[in-house]
């Protein structure tokens, strides 16, 4: 049983200090095509960049799945390479650029923040006007996107408009955790790439490494297209809003909670998960002793939006490693809520059989 | 190479909204049908031309898509013999008070066949005469309070016809269409002003390009599509790439050009050539093939940043069916969504050249050039 | 039929929880049909006959999903908090009754900011189910309520919980039944997922592959006091759809409609609705495009608990479904 050991933390920390903001996945490509290598039966990267495996099961089982008629189930797992970030849009000149966001960011996390920009990783800054040029009453708004410039300092032709760029952050570890940009989704990156390595030979396993994520769910849409798989299992990492609540009250909306295990999806936004899935996830971890949660219902999206409704629909789910402070300069996660992920997979994987598809969704 | 002009002119004359789009695709059929091959009609309204190319079978394709259809109002209900409106599209509210357009009737007096009612509305626009009208700002003392000052809601405006109450409800049904009505005209320094440039001029860019092509052998196959609805959601544009799977998708669509009110970053000069597009939404490249070519033909350009959603059909092509390989082309357009947009003809001639240049260089193993991560 | 409707808008099925629902379709469309299946997503597929000369593959969705709520929290002192499936508006949701999918009926409460000047947001209601802690809570998160409201006779009109879109159901059934010939392959497709989508719509779609969709649901009107101008009102026969938020529906669709109910002497309303959309906007867009409609009947509070029709537009809205596909059509 492969676990969360020293190199995969070393693979995770690569994976965090790339930079693949949607559209530019690139660099985490790379990575994918290195990690995998020799590792599967067939690799291709498709028409919009997403990276698709294909690891053939030898497994047989006593019933056949119901679309195939074949003795084993074509499962895709998918993971999104992109990560929410920055493109630069307009030359200021002096080396400041304007830029818009790409992926949904909130902009009061901006200002004062280091960056690295274009494929050189070149260093930069969002800066912010000097508190003592502010008035009291401009203190209390929102400092706007329109006046945030990323400064590279002058001089240099080595950047220009069109070029991305992310948080300069470099992943750390501290005690039970690590702290990273891109966690979202780059802990799923990982765990995939694990699960090929050591894919349970029960399954054909169908392996996305997906991009677009974070504006729209573009890649997985063609991805399950080109599947057609039997099941999608979408490996993703969601928000834990497990600080207390203002007034002291019971925290009600924390989405997640740090510490008690992967997050399984009932329903958010984009999907309502097959409930032959939740049940089977569930049923995995409690017969596992795994810990596991459930993330609280309501909005949000993964991959998963797309892939259920692809050709005649797919029965999906979403399950995801809890991280705080989504879509900003630092998250951070819990090393065993990943560990407890990749195992819940790994034993979930490995009970799998057509049977679960037998009868009819809930 | 023939003068577009006229083409252009009777083509921004016509209708041709979103999912009504007969009018303009017949203008369209009648011009293309000399320059390609086959002609045919998508499910939802496409206007699809096959140029066969000169390669071995199975040849590779390229879909260079404009969209015809154009917005507009449609009738929601009549009131005292004024006609409640909604949009087709997105009209911005704000600039219709005052505007001339164009009441596509459809109603049993409108066809005089009797009880039994019309058979289409705007398809039938050129046998049938539109009823002109102006989109009516009631006096503040009608209004609700809070809309005494501000920018009238569209709910409370009108169409007013001229006509008496008693023969709008003879003519007028619930779903008949308005169009703009502003006639198209020439202003100075070889530009053109008209409702529904967006996105004929590049239709007229396409018309370019084909007869170009005429003289220009192209081992690819091209199909010159003419996509409907794109301003209700890209839905022509989404059918046609399924069905057609290109290769490769070439998307031309207008773009905000440097004018009044659109001055930053994210516009581009006026009659400086068409904008190259980068962003997630193309792939890298062919968006360097692209550049590569126009540089080297000398041919002007901008380089136009979007971040993420392009805006355009482009947006839907790239994830049909397996994927397809997108590239979106701008023509710098001002005013949009206005019935008085304008644009250079220049860039017109310019961006249909530089898409028959490049259609005409895509040699069989163009693809093996078109990989990520180089 | 008002028996069959009572027995639908009574069933609990809140999106992606459709079985229910199914399984009490199920029954009464099993002896009319020629081939009953289920897909992925849930969907109820029901075909019945065979391509004839000048026939078409038609699709006919109705959405047997309904609003809903699924539990999100649990507190220490029994109390769930939910989040929505589909649009439930908060201005129906004090003191309403719900039931779980496993019989647990609680009502809503709201927080003490009620009484201030705003009203409340979404996060601010609760279910009482009469729990007194998390423990002793007979439900979880994740699971799923609907409203709970009896059916009930208005005179003409007909008043009931989850009419949208369970009298589409109705009139799919009915349809079906009253069908005596057609030239057409057809499909009675009970959609799931209408509600957070449309969803279920998509799926089945592309497994049909449909030359011509239609979807029957229902649509707003604007007959009632100080409504948002609408030019449809309840008791003026079916609306044939011209246009909706999501959707332009094809013209010739329209006029096939039109045309038919004028030949059959049922009275129709042309619809043009700005707030809201169908199945047929997914069906629309499903592979290389398909032709697609909506047959709408009209209904007062739609996504409140008391949703209102009236009964003589429902059926007019079957005869016009029956005349619609019992005939050779050519577009």
């Amino acid at each position: 049983m492969p676990t969360i050991g020293n190199a995969q933390l070393k693979l995770l920390e690569k994976l965090c200090n790339a930079c693949a903001v949607s559209g530019d996945e690139g660099e985490v490509r790379s990575i994918v095509m290195e990690e995998i290598k020799g590792h599967t039966d067939e690799v291709r990267v498709d028409a919009v960049g997403n990276v698709l495996v294909t690891k053939k099961g030898n497994g047989k089982s006593p019933s056949t799945s119901l679309r195939t008629s074949q003795p084993h189930l074509r499962v895709m797992l998918t993971a999104h390479m992109d990560e929410v970030g920055f493109m630069l849009v307009a030359d200021d000149g002096e080396g400041l650029f304007r830029f818009e966001t790409v992926g949904g960011m909130d902009v009061r996390q901006l200002p004062g923040k280091a960056v690295v920009v274009g494929r050189e990783h070149l260093p930069g800054v969002i800066g912010a006007r000097p508190i003592h040029l502010t008035t009291a009453e401009e203190r209390k708004q929102k400092i706007s996107l329109d006046a945030l410039r990323i400064d590279i300092g002058p001089g240099t032709t080595k950047v220009k408009p069109g070029d991305w760029a992310t948080f300069a952050t470099r992943f750390q570890r501290s005690g039970p955790s690590v702290l990273a940009k891109a966690l979202d989704d780059r802990l799923g990156v990982a765990t995939l790439i694990e699960l090929i390595k050591h894919a349970p030979p029960e399954i054909d396993l169908l392996a996305a490494f997906t991009v677009q994520e974070e504006i729209g769910l573009r890649g997985s849409r063609v991805a399950a297209y080109t599947f057609n798989p039997d099941i999608g299992i979408v490996l993703d990492s969601t928000p834990a809003n497990d600080l207390p609540d203002w007034e002291g009250e019971e925290n009600i909306a924390y989405n997640t909670k740090l510490g008690l295990g992967p997050a399984i999806y009932v329903a958010d936004g984009s999907t309502i998960s097959d409930p032959r899935l939740v049940r089977w996830l569930a049923e995995t971890g409690t017969a596992s002793k795994i810990p596991y949660q459930f993330r609280q219902p309501g909005g949000g999206g993964t991959d998963a939006g797309a892939i259920h409704k692809t050709r005649s629909g797919i029965p999906s789910i979403s399950v995801s490693v809890p991280h705080r402070y989504t879509h900003s300069a630092i998250s951070i996660a819990r090393i065993d809520d990943w560990k407890n992920t990749l195992a819940l997979l790994q034993a979930a994987l490995a009970n799998l059989t057509p049977d679960l598809l037998a009868s009819e969704r809930a | 190479m023939t003068e577009i002009l006229p083409f252009l002119k009777d083509l921004i004359s016509a209708p041709g909204l979103s999912g009504y789009e007969d009018p303009a695709a017949n203008i369209i059929a009648d011009k293309w049908r000399p320059l390609v091959h086959e002609i045919s009609r998508g499910t939802l309204g496409s206007l699809q031309g096959l140029r066969r190319g000169t390669g071995k079978e199975p040849r590779p394709s390229v879909m260079i898509a404009t969209h015809m259809d154009a917005i507009g109002l449609m009738v929601t209900g009549i009131t005292d013999g004024f006609l409640r409106i909604t949009r087709v599209g997105g009209v911005d509210v704000r600039v219709l008070p005052g505007t001339p357009v164009n009441v596509f009737a459809t109603g049993a007096g409108a066809s005089g066949t009797g009880a039994t009612g019309a058979v289409t509305s705007a398809g039938e626009a050129n046998v049938r005469p539109p009823l002109p009208g102006v989109v009516a700002q009631p006096s503040a003392q009608l209004l609700p309070d809070e809309a005494r000052d501000g920018p009238v809601a569209l709910e409370h405006l009108f169409i007013d016809t001229g006509l008496l109450p008693q023969k709008v409800s003879e003519l007028v049904r619930v779903g008949d269409l308005v169009s703009f009505a502003q006639p198209p005209a020439e202003l100075s320094g070889e530009t053109l002003t008209g409702h529904s440039l967006d996105n004929r001029a590049s239709v007229a860019a396409l018309t370019v390009c084909l007869e170009e092509l005429q003289t220009r052998p192209h081992v690819w196959d091209v199909w010159a599509v003419a996509t409907s609805q794109e301003e209700v959601g890209a839905i022509g544009a989404a059918g046609s790439a399924y069905k057609l799977r290109p290769t490769i998708a070439i998307v031309v669509d207008v773009t905000f050009a440097k004018g009044p009110g659109a001055s930053d970053w994210s516009t581009s000069p006026l009659g400086k050539g068409p904008t190259i597009v980068i962003g997630p939404n193309i792939h890298p490249a062919l968006h360097k093939s692209m550049k590569e070519l126009a540089d080297k033909l000398e041919i002007p350009y901008t380089l136009e940043y979007t971040p993420s959603h392009s805006g355009t059909d482009g947006w839907a092509t790239q994830v049909a069916a397996e994927g397809i390989p997108t590239l979106v082309i701008g023509l710098p357009l001002r005013y949009m969504h206005t019935a008085v947009e304008l644009v250079a003809l220049k860039d017109i001639q310019r961006t249909g050249r530089l898409l028959a240049e490049f259609i005409a260089r895509l040699g069989p193993d163009y693809m093996d050039k078109i990989v990520w991560d180089k | 039929m008002k028996q069959l409707i009572q027995k639908l808008t009574e069933t609990f099925s809140p999106s992606g929880f459709e079985s229910a629902i199914r399984e009490v379709i199920k029954q009464e469309v099993q002896p009319l049909a020629d081939e009953v299946r289920v897909d992925a997503l849930g969907n109820l597929i029901v075909r019945k006959g065979a391509k004839a000369k000048n026939g078409k593959r038609i699709m006919l969705a109705a959405h047997m999903d309904e609003i809903g709520l699924m539990v999100s929290h649990i507190d220490e002192n029994g109390f769930i908090r939910f989040s929505n499936i589909g649009g439930i508006r908060t201005g129906g949701l004090l003191s309403g009754r719900v039931q779980f999918t496993n019989g647990t009926q609680g009502l809503i409460g709201v927080e003490r900011d009620l009484f201030a000047a705003k009203s409340p947001t979404f996060s601010q209601y609760y279910i009482d189910v009469g729990a007194t802690s998390a423990k002793n809570c007979p439900v979880k998160i994740g699971d799923v309520a609907a409203f709970k409201r009896p059916f009930l006779e208005l005179g003409q009109r007909l008043v009931a919980k989850s009419m949208d879109d369970r009298i589409g159901c109705a009139v799919l059934i009915e349809a079906l039944r009253a069908l005596k010939t057609s030239p057409h392959e057809l499909y009675f497709v009970f959609t799931t997922q209408e509600e957070v989508g449309p969803r279920g719509a998509a799926t089945s779609a592309f497994g049909i592959d449909p030359e011509i969709g239609l979807a029957v649901d229902v649509t707003l009107t604007g007959d009632t006091p100080k409504s948002k101008y609408m030019a449809i009102s309840l008791g003026k026969g079916p609306a044939v759809k011209v246009k909706d938020t999501g959707m332009l529906s094809d013209q010739h669709i329209v006029e096939w409609m039109c045309s038919t109910a004028e030949k059959k002497r049922i009275p129709y309303q042309r619809e043009v609705l700005d707030g809201g959309s169908t199945d047929a906007m997914a069906i629309q867009m499903t592979r290389s495009g398909v032709l697609a409609g909506c047959l709408s009947v009209p209904c007062r509070y739609v996504h409140t608990p008391s949703e209102m029709v009236d009964y003589e537009d429902v059926q007019n809205s079957v005869k016009l479904l029956v005349a619609l596909i019992s005939a050779p059509l050519n577009l």
